[in-house]
C-alpha cells in the first residue's frame, strides 16, 4: 500500500513538474501600418522558445493604453506565427502591446512594445510604381490623341472582324433576316460591356441605313436601359428615327443559362442572318457559338475573357481578340483621336516587352530583387 | 458523295448520341481508375494536414447549379477533410446561390457514419454565413471586419450571437481559406483583393476553364494550391482518400474523351482523303 | 445639357477612383464602398425595371399571338409561380433554407435545368472540335497535337497509354507542362493587351473622347 502511495504520488510531482508555463515570447514590435487610412497597427515578435506541438497552443494580442495600464485582449494568433495586425485603435492615440503565450500550464506574457500611434497616410508609397506606370501609359496615349488630331496619318493594321461588320449587316438585309446583339453577361460595370454597346451603335447606325431588323436580347435591366439609348440615338443619326422601336431591346433574365436557353431558342426560332457576340462572356460562349453556327449565321464575336476566346475562334466566323474588343469602336468610327488612342497603347505594350526582356534577362543572371519594382499592393 | 465526303458532313447528332453513351455507359462500370496526385493539389493536401486541431478554416462557396457537377464534389470532399481533421470551418458565398449549394454539399456530408458520430453542432463547429452583395468589396470589408461584411448568417441568426464567430474578427483569425469558384467573383478577386492585402493563405477549386487563368498564382505564391476542374476533385479524393464522386465521374470523362479524340481522328482522315478532290 | 452633365459626372467620378487608389486618407478610403453600395441599390431597382420589361414584352407577344407565344406564355408562368412560393409559401426570411417549397423547386428543378444547360458543353465541345480541329496549316496542327495531349493527359486513359514512359515524359506530364508554360505565356500575354485595352477605353471615357456608350457620336 506504502509503495503505491509514494508511486502515485512521484508520478503527480513527475506531471507537475513538466507541466510548466512556455518561456514568453520577446522582442515585441509595434509600428503604424503602413500606405493605409490609419485605425491600424501592425505588431511583430519573436515566437516563445516552446513554440511547439503540446506546448504553445496560439497567442493572444494584448494591448493598453499605458505601458503598466490594464491590458485588453484584441485578437488571437495561432501557434508559429509572429505577426499580428490589430484594426482596432484610433488615431493620435498613444498606444502599447504585449503578446501572451497560450499553453495548458498557464500564459506567459511578453514585456510591452514600446509607445505607437496609427494615423492616415496621404499617399500609398508602396504603390508608387503603379502611378509611375499610369503616367507613362497615359501620357503616351494623350501624345498620340494630340498628334492625330493635328492630322498626321496613322496606321493602324486591319482587323477582319471589325472589317466584316458591314458584310454582315448586308448579309442579314438581302435574306430579309434579323440582326441580333448580344453586348455579353455582365453588367454595365464590365469594360467589355460599355465595349460591347459601343460596338452596338455601330452596329445599329448600319442596320438603320441598310433597314436591317436588329434585336438585342440583354441579360441586365440597367444594360437594357443604356442599349436602347444608344440604339435610338443610333436610329436617328441614320436619319431613320420612326424605324426605331423600345422592344427591339428587351430584358430576358441574370441568370446566365436561362438567358443562353433564351438566346438559343431565338436562334433556333428565327435563324438570323447575323449575330454579334460582343462583351464578357462565359461558360454559355460555346452554346451560343455552336447554335449560331448550326443555323448558318455569320457570327462575329469579341470578348476579353482569355478563357472563352478558344471557344469563339473555333466557332464563330470572326473573333476580335481581348484588346480587339477595346479597339472596335475606334475602327468603327475612323474617329482620328480614338485612333491615335490605340498608337498610345502601343507605347504601353513597348514598355512591356521591353520589362519583360529586361526581367528575363535579369532573373536568369541570379537577380531577383528588381522585379520587387513590379509588384503593386 | 463518296464515303469521306459523307464523313466530313455527318450529322452532329450523331456525334451527341456517340458522346451521350461515352458519358451514360460508365455509370453502370465500375472498374478501377488510375490517377497521379499532381503537385498543386497536393499542396493543398499537406496543408490542411498540417493544421493544428480546432484551427479556424474558411471556404467560400462562388458557383451556382450549372457548375455544381464540376465543383460539387470538391466541396464535399474539402467539408469532409475540414470536418474529419477538427477544424472549425465557416462558410459563404460571393455568388448567392454558394452558400445554397454549400448547404446541400453538407447535408451530403454529414451522411457520413463517422461525421454523425462526431455529432457536429452549427454554430459551434460550423456556420454558414449567406450571400452578401459586393463582389470583392465583401473580400475587402472582410479583412477589416467579417461581422460587418455578414451581420447575419443564412438563417438570418446575428452571427455575434454564434459562439464559433465571437473571437472572429478578420482573416488573422482565419488559418486557411478555400475558394470554391466559378467564375467573377472567383479565385482572382480573392487573390487580388484578399491575399495580396491580408496575406492570409488561400487554396483554389476551379472548373477546369478557369484553372488555367489562376495557375499562374500558383507559380507566383499567392495560392497555397489549386484544384482544376473534375480531375483536381478525383486527384484531392485519391490523395485524401475520401472517395465521393469525382473519381466516378472521371470514368465518363475517360470515354467521352477518347470519343472526341475517335472523331477528331476521323475528321482529320476524312479531310486528308477528301483535300484532293476539293483542290 | 443632356450630353454634358453625363460627361461631367463621369470625369468626375473617374478622376476621384483614380486618385483614391493611390491616397488612403479619409474621406477618400470610404469612397469605394459607399459607391458599391449605391451601384448595388441602383441594380436593386432596376431589376424591378427588367422584370417589367420581360412581362411586357411577353404579354405583347401572347396578345398578338406571335410566332413562339406559347413560351412567352410559359416564362410568366414561370415567373410568377417562383415568386408566389418564394413570398408566400416559404417561410419568410428562411425562404432558402432546406424544408421550405422555394428549396424544393430549386433543387427539382432550378438545379437540374441549369446543370443541363452547362452540360449542353459536352456535346458542343465534341461538335466544335470535330470540325475546327483540321490539320490545314502548321498551326492548326499544333494546335490538333496540343489539344490531343491534354485531352488525353487529363484523363486516367493517359496513364494507361503512357505510364511505361520515364516521368516528365508522360501525357499527364506533357499536358501539365503545356498548360504551365505555353498556355500561360498566351493567358499572360492576351491579358496585358486586355489591361491595356482597358485603360486607353476608360481614358477616353473618363475625358469624354469617347461617347458613344451615353448614345451618340
Amino acid at each position: 500500500m506504502k509503495k503505491i502511495l509514494v508511486s502515485s504520488f512521484l508520478f503527480l510531482a513527475a506531471g507537475l513538474i513538466q507541466a510548466q508555463v512556455p518561456a514568453p515570447p520577446t522582442d515585441v514590435k509595434a509600428y503604424d501600418t503602413p500606405d493605409d487610412a490609419g485605425n491600424s497597427i501592425s505588431i511583430e515578435w519573436v515566437m516563445s522558445a516552446d513554440d511547439k506541438e503540446g506546448v504553445v497552443t496560439g497567442y493572444e494580442i494584448l494591448r493598453s493604453e499605458s505601458p503598466q495600464g490594464e491590458y485588453t485582449r484584441v485578437g488571437d494568433a495561432p501557434r508559429g506565427t509572429n505577426s499580428y495586425i490589430d484594426s482596432g485603435p484610433q488615431n493620435g492615440k498613444d498606444y502599447f502591446y504585449k503578446i501572451r503565450a497560450l499553453s495548458a500550464a498557464g500564459p506567459s506574457d511578453s514585456e510591452p512594445s514600446a509607445a505607437v500611434q496609427t494615423k492616415a497616410q496621404w499617399f500609398k508609397r508602396n504603390r508608387v510604381n503603379g502611378l509611375v506606370a499610369l503616367l507613362l501609359l497615359s501620357g503616351g496615349i494623350l501624345y498620340f490623341i494630340r498628334k492625330a488630331r493635328s492630322g498626321k496619318e496613322i496606321y493602324i493594321r486591319k482587323i477582319a472582324g471589325i472589317e466584316a461588320v458591314e458584310e454582315a449587316v448586308g448579309r442579314a438585309t438581302e435574306m430579309g433576316r434579323k440582326i441580333v446583339f448580344i453586348p455579353g453577361i455582365q453588367d454595365m460595370d464590365n469594360m467589355q460591356t460599355i465595349a460591347g454597346i459601343t460596338i452596338l451603335g455601330h452596329v445599329a447606325r448600319k442596320a438603320a441605313e441598310y433597314e436591317a431588323k436588329l434585336e438585342v436580347p440583354v441579360s441586365r435591366a440597367l444594360v437594357m436601359v443604356a442599349c436602347r439609348e444608344i440604339t435610338k440615338q443610333a436610329f436617328t443619326a441614320a436619319g431613320r428615327p420612326d424605324a426605331y422601336k423600345d422592344d427591339m431591346v428587351y430584358y430576358i433574365t441574370d441568370d446566365q443559362f436561362g438567358y443562353t436557353a433564351a438566346l438559343d431558342g431565338l436562334f433556333v426560332r428565327e435563324k438570323p442572318a447575323a449575330i454579334f457576340m460582343q462583351g464578357a462572356f462565359f461558360a454559355e460562349s460555346l452554346i451560343l457559338a455552336e447554335t449560331g453556327n448550326y443555323i448558318g449565321a455569320i457570327q462575329i464575336a469579341g470578348t476579353a475573357q482569355p478563357s472563352q476566346l478558344p471557344f469563339f475562334v473555333a466557332a464563330c466566323d470572326y473573333t476580335l481578340i481581348g484588346e480587339e474588343l477595346f479597339a472596335a469602336s475606334a475602327y468603327l468610327s475612323k474617329d482620328v483621336k480614338l485612333l491615335g488612342s490605340l498608337k498610345g497603347q502601343d507605347v504601353g505594350k513597348f514598355l512591356m516587352m521591353a520589362a519583360i526582356l529586361v526581367g528575363v534577362i535579369l532573373t536568369s543572371l541570379g537577380v531577383y530583387d528588381l522585379s520587387r519594382i513590379f509588384t503593386v499592393r | 458523295m463518296d464515303f469521306w465526303q459523307k464523313l466530313l458532313a455527318v450529322d452532329r447528332r450523331v456525334i451527341f448520341a456517340l458522346v451521350a453513351v461515352a458519358i451514360i455507359i460508365p455509370f453502370f462500370l465500375n472498374f478501377p481508375i488510375k490517377i497521379t496526385v499532381s503537385p498543386p493539389v497536393n499542396a493543398v493536401y499537406d496543408y490542411i494536414e498540417k493544421l493544428p486541431t480546432g484551427s479556424l478554416v474558411m471556404i467560400s462557396c462562388d458557383y451556382d447549379p450549372p457548375s455544381a457537377p464540376e465543383l460539387q464534389p470538391m466541396t464535399e470532399t474539402m467539408l469532409k477533410h475540414f470536418f474529419l481533421k477538427d477544424l472549425k470551418v465557416i462558410i459563404l458565398g460571393l455568388w448567392p446561390q454558394g452558400s445554397v449549394q454549400a448547404n446541400i454539399a453538407l447535408e451530403v456530408v454529414m451522411r457520413d457514419p463517422i461525421l454523425k458520430a462526431k455529432n457536429l453542432k452549427y454554430g459551434v463547429d460550423y456556420v454558414n454565413l449567406g450571400f452578401t452583395a459586393g463582389n470583392e468589396f465583401v473580400i475587402i470589408r472582410m479583412g477589416t471586419d467579417i461581422h460587418a461584411a455578414f451581420p447575419v448568417d443564412f438563417n438570418g441568426t446575428k452571427i455575434a450571437e454564434l459562439p464559433l464567430m465571437q473571437n472572429v474578427r478578420n482573416f488573422n483569425n482565419i488559418a486557411f481559406v478555400f475558394n470554391v469558384s466559378a467564375g467573377y467573383p472567383g479565385t482572382y478577386e480573392w487573390v487580388i483583393f484578399g491575399v495580396d492585402r491580408y496575406r492570409f493563405k488561400l487554396g483554389a477549386g476551379n472548373t477546369a476553364v478557369q484553372a488555367p487563368l489562376v495557375s499562374p498564382y500558383v507559380q507566383s505564391g499567392q495560392l497555397i494550391g489549386l484544384l482544376g476542374g473534375m480531375r483536381g476533385a478525383a486527384e484531392y479524393e485519391e490523395v485524401s482518400h475520401y472517395f465521393g464522386k469525382a473519381m466516378g465521374f472521371m470514368r465518363s470523362q475517360t470515354f467521352s474523351h477518347a470519343v472526341v479524340i475517335f472523331f477528331i481522328i476521323v475528321g482529320n482522315l476524312a479531310y486528308f482523303m477528301t483535300r484532293g478532290k476539293r483542290t | 445639357m443632356r450630353r454634358e452633365v453625363p460627361l461631367i459626372i463621369t470625369a468626375a467620378c473617374g478622376f476621384i477612383f483614380i486618385i483614391q487608389f493611390f491616397i488612403p486618407h479619409p474621406p477618400l478610403n470610404r469612397i469605394q464602398d459607399v459607391f458599391n453600395d449605391w451601384v448595388n441599390i441602383i441594380a436593386g431597382f432596376a431589376i424591378v425595371l427588367g422584370i417589367l420589361n420581360l412581362l411586357r414584352v411577353n404579354l405583347n407577344k401572347m396578345s398578338k399571338k406571335s410566332k413562339g407565344w406559347p413560351y412567352a406564355l410559359f416564362t410568366i408562368l414561370g415567373l410568377l409561380a417562383y415568386v408566389v412560393i418564394g413570398l408566400a409559401f416559404s417561410g419568410g426570411r428562411s425562404f432558402q433554407n432546406p424544408g421550405t417549397a422555394f428549396y424544393w423547386v430549386y433543387i427539382n428543378l432550378f438545379f437540374p435545368l441549369n446543370s443541363t444547360m452547362f452540360a449542353l458543353l459536352a456535346f458542343f465541345v465534341a461538335s466544335a472540335s470535330y470540325r475546327a480541329f483540321r490539320a490545314r496549316n502548321k498551326e492548326a496542327t499544333l494546335l490538333l497535337i496540343a489539344a490531343t495531349i491534354l485531352m488525353l493527359g487529363r484523363v486516367p486513359l493517359g496513364e494507361y497509354l503512357s505510364g511505361w514512359l520515364p516521368s516528365g515524359w508522360r501525357l499527364a506530364d506533357l499536358s501539365d507542362w503545356i498548360m504551365d508554360f505555353p498556355q500561360t505565356a498566351g493567358q499572360r500575354a492576351i491579358m496585358m493587351g486586355i489591361a491595356l485595352g482597358i485603360i486607353s477605353t476608360s481614358l477616353r471615357i473618363i475625358l469624354g473622347i469617347e461617347r458613344t456608350y451615353l448614345g451618340g457620336d
